[in-house]
């Protein structure tokens, strides 16, 4: 029986927003710098049986070729933030490596968009 | 046949590569395969603009994919968190994403974004804007107002960005230089013509963007600091 005033959400709660059910709960990711554009690439896309939940198993699936963030979440059909710890999960059990884009702080580098610049122009 | 693939679980499929153990079988970790490399850089556009005026329409003109679509959970909580009737007032809202995806090359992937069009989710924006090269604004003449709001938020995050005048149905009522004022943006802000529908003319506009981004970055080389 709740106290009155008591809060309700805390970990021991549980998840009670369906889609968290799937990090148990947690709303962030442990790896810092997981972007939309992050490329996540699975060291072994195929892993054996129980040793990965489902979905971890599905994304790891996915990500048997280099992928961004975004499109992870939108081929394993989660929303990102669901997605984001279930990556950094898998980054942390090393099952995942992961490439960030070029820090945000810094101007871009004249020759890498020169390079857009003649890869747009060949399409 | 030392190889971990003696029990058929993992199939050799580069044929010269060493499949380890499963991770979670040899307690050693993550099994090694032919190391995966990630050799790309991965950068990012904005596709900004009002509601309907095009967005995902121009993604789709050049991504080398269908745009995806990825949406992201916004938790809203009531404002009586500490009352257990908060509980059922705890609703999730979703914001979606459309991207595209050009490769440049093996070492340089382009995303296009498109920004969510609804003014509500803006601080969202400010996670897509992380980092964004520049921005491709789309103007729809028929409600120029909407994308007011994107000018003002590139023009403060000093994030380079071109206008691109939708023609709908090829039609463009307005010339250039009336949007431009109606805009009030600066001189050196390209103000273009296109069909969102149109490959080719999303590409100039693409060029346009990332000379302009080019161009922007001389400038602030170039000029006195301080």
């Amino acid at each position: 029986m709740s106290v009155p005033g008591e809060t309700w959400f805390d970990e021991a709660a549980g998840p009670l927003v369906r889609p968290y059910a799937v990090t148990r709960g947690r709303t962030r990711a442990a790896v810092p710098h997981l972007e939309l554009i992050t490329l996540v690439v699975a060291v072994q896309p195929e892993v054996h049986g129980a040793a990965v939940e489902p979905e971890c198993a599905h994304i790891l699936r996915v990500c048997a070729l280099p992928r961004s963030v975004a499109e992870v979440a939108a081929r394993v059909d989660l929303p990102l933030c669901v997605v984001k710890v279930l990556i950094s999960d898998l980054i942390e059990r090393k099952y995942m490596i992961f490439r960030a884009g070029p820090p945000p702080a810094t101007p871009p580098d004249l020759t890498m968009l020169q390079k857009v610049l003649d890869g747009i122009r060949k399409l | 046949m030392a190889s971990g693939n003696s029990d058929g679980q993992f199939p050799n499929r580069t044929g010269d590569a060493e499949y380890g153990n499963a991770p979670g079988r040899s307690g050693t970790g993550a099994a090694v395969r032919a190391r995966p490399v990630l050799e790309a850089l991965p950068v990012k556009v904005l596709i900004a603009g009002g509601f309907g005026a095009g967005k995902t329409t121009l993604v789709g003109s050049v991504s080398e994919i269908v745009p995806l679509r990825t949406e992201e959970l916004l938790t809203e909580v009531g404002a009586a968190v500490d009352d257990v009737t908060g509980v059922e007032r705890k609703t999730t809202t979703t914001v979606a994403l459309d991207f595209g995806r050009i490769t440049i090359a093996a070492d340089l992937i382009l995303y296009l974004f498109g920004t969510p069009g609804q003014e509500r989710f803006w601080f969202m924006w400010d996670e897509l804007a992380q980092g964004a090269l520049g921005a491709l604004v789309l103007a729809d003449t028929r409600r120029l107002g909407s994308c007011f709001p994107s000018v003002d938020f590139f023009e403060r995050r000093r994030i380079p960005f071109v206008i691109g005048v939708n023609c709908f149905d090829g039609v463009q009522p307005y010339p250039v230089e009336a949007v431009r004022q109606a805009l009030d943006v600066d001189g050196e802000v390209p103000v273009l013509l296109c069909d969102a529908r149109d490959r080719e003319s999303v590409k100039f506009l693409l060029i346009a963007l990332v000379e302009h981004i080019m161009a922007t970055l001389r400038v602030a080389d170039t000029a006195p600091t301080g």
